[in-house]
């Protein structure tokens, strides 16, 4: 069982990584592209801006609790 | 050749080669300190077990359709992509620590010179293993960029050519060196790397969703210039905000 777990979460560290909100933020990202290309609208651009959105996100997540950060260089 | 077949090859190429420095110093920490045989026969079962897994996997993968393919590698290289950017912004703007193959090289042979020994099957079982998960865990990355890279634009071979480019540098590199790669800029072209993976996410995600990019290929020039631009522009805000922290933090 803990074999399974450690398994399971090597796959899930390997593919999702440090924030899973970047995961489902993509998900939910490319679900909405490809539902607005079936109702014919072409929104190539929503993707990009989502990647750009996600990024940011995520990275406000991981510097906001650095209470005590690194010497700048 | 193609700008995406280009862009292709040089992903392939520059992933590769920063997975594989790391592998290197991981076999040449243990290596140095417990002999070579063992890790070297970890390093050859570990490049046979990926070479399952591409043979595997490869042909598993032409099976889908070219839209459902790129969805679903889109949706991959945009998880691993961003993965990557993130950290090599963290990197950038201070956040986190540079990532220092020296370093690495001596916490690996320390903890090599002080492991036990214990033989197994005529095997230094520590080196076999360290060397094995090393080249196995870093390749499994490699292995996953050069399927998702190569199948979604029918170029599996280009791919391959890229990463076996890097093999062959990296191992010539690291036995002429016979020390950690250092001098290697792994941070920037992990940066590069982190780049061009989310753009080729980004391009291919949105095809196989059905979009058609305005200009076609040329796009993915675009993609990747706006993205840095985006890149840049975090890393500014970041290394800002910390040295706003960094004063507060000095004055109380």
């Amino acid at each position: 069982m803990s074999y399974l777990r450690s398994f399971a979460g090597f796959w899930w560290n390997f593919v999702v990584g440090d924030d899973w909100r970047v995961a489902a933020g993509l998900a939910f990202a490319l679900g909405l592209t490809s539902l607005l290309a079936h109702k014919g609208v072409d929104a190539w651009w929503l993707l990009p801006l989502a990647v750009v959105v996600i990024l940011a996100g995520s990275l406000w997540r991981a510097t906001r609790g650095a209470v005590t950060p690194a010497r700048p260089r | 050749m193609s700008t995406s077949a280009v862009l292709l090859v040089l992903g392939a190429f520059l992933a590769s080669a920063v997975e594989m420095v790391e592998a290197l110093t991981i076999v040449l920490g243990v290596g140095v300190v417990r002999g070579w045989r063992s890790p070297l026969i970890g390093v050859a079962a570990a490049t046979i077990a990926l070479a399952f897994l591409v043979v595997a996997l490869g042909p598993a993968l032409r099976v889908l359709p070219i839209e459902t393919l790129r969805l679903v590698v889109g949706a991959l290289l945009l998880v691993f992509g961003l993965q990557w950017l993130r950290k090599a912004i963290l990197r950038t703007s201070g956040y986190i620590a540079l990532h220092d193959e020296d370093e690495a090289f001596r916490r690996e042979r320390d903890q090599a010179a002080t492991a036990a020994s214990e033989l197994k099957a005529g095997l230094d079982w520590y080196a076999f293993t360290v060397a094995f998960k090393g080249v196995l865990l870093e390749g499994l990355e490699v292995v996953f960029i050069v399927i998702s890279f190569g199948s979604a634009q029918g170029r599996l071979a280009l791919a391959a050519a890229g990463a076996v480019a890097a093999l062959v540098l990296v191992t010539i590199a690291g036995v002429l060196v016979r020390g950690p790669l250092e001098r290697v800029p792994e941070n920037a072209i992990k940066f590069a790397v982190g780049l061009l993976l989310t753009s080729f996410g980004c391009f291919w995600g949105a095809e196989g969703a059905g979009i058609t990019w305005p200009g076609d290929e040329l796009s993915l020039l675009v993609l990747i210039g706006s993205l840095g631009l985006a890149s840049f522009v975090l890393v500014r805000l970041l290394r800002r905000q910390r040295l706003e922290l960094h004063i507060s933090g000095a004055n109380s």
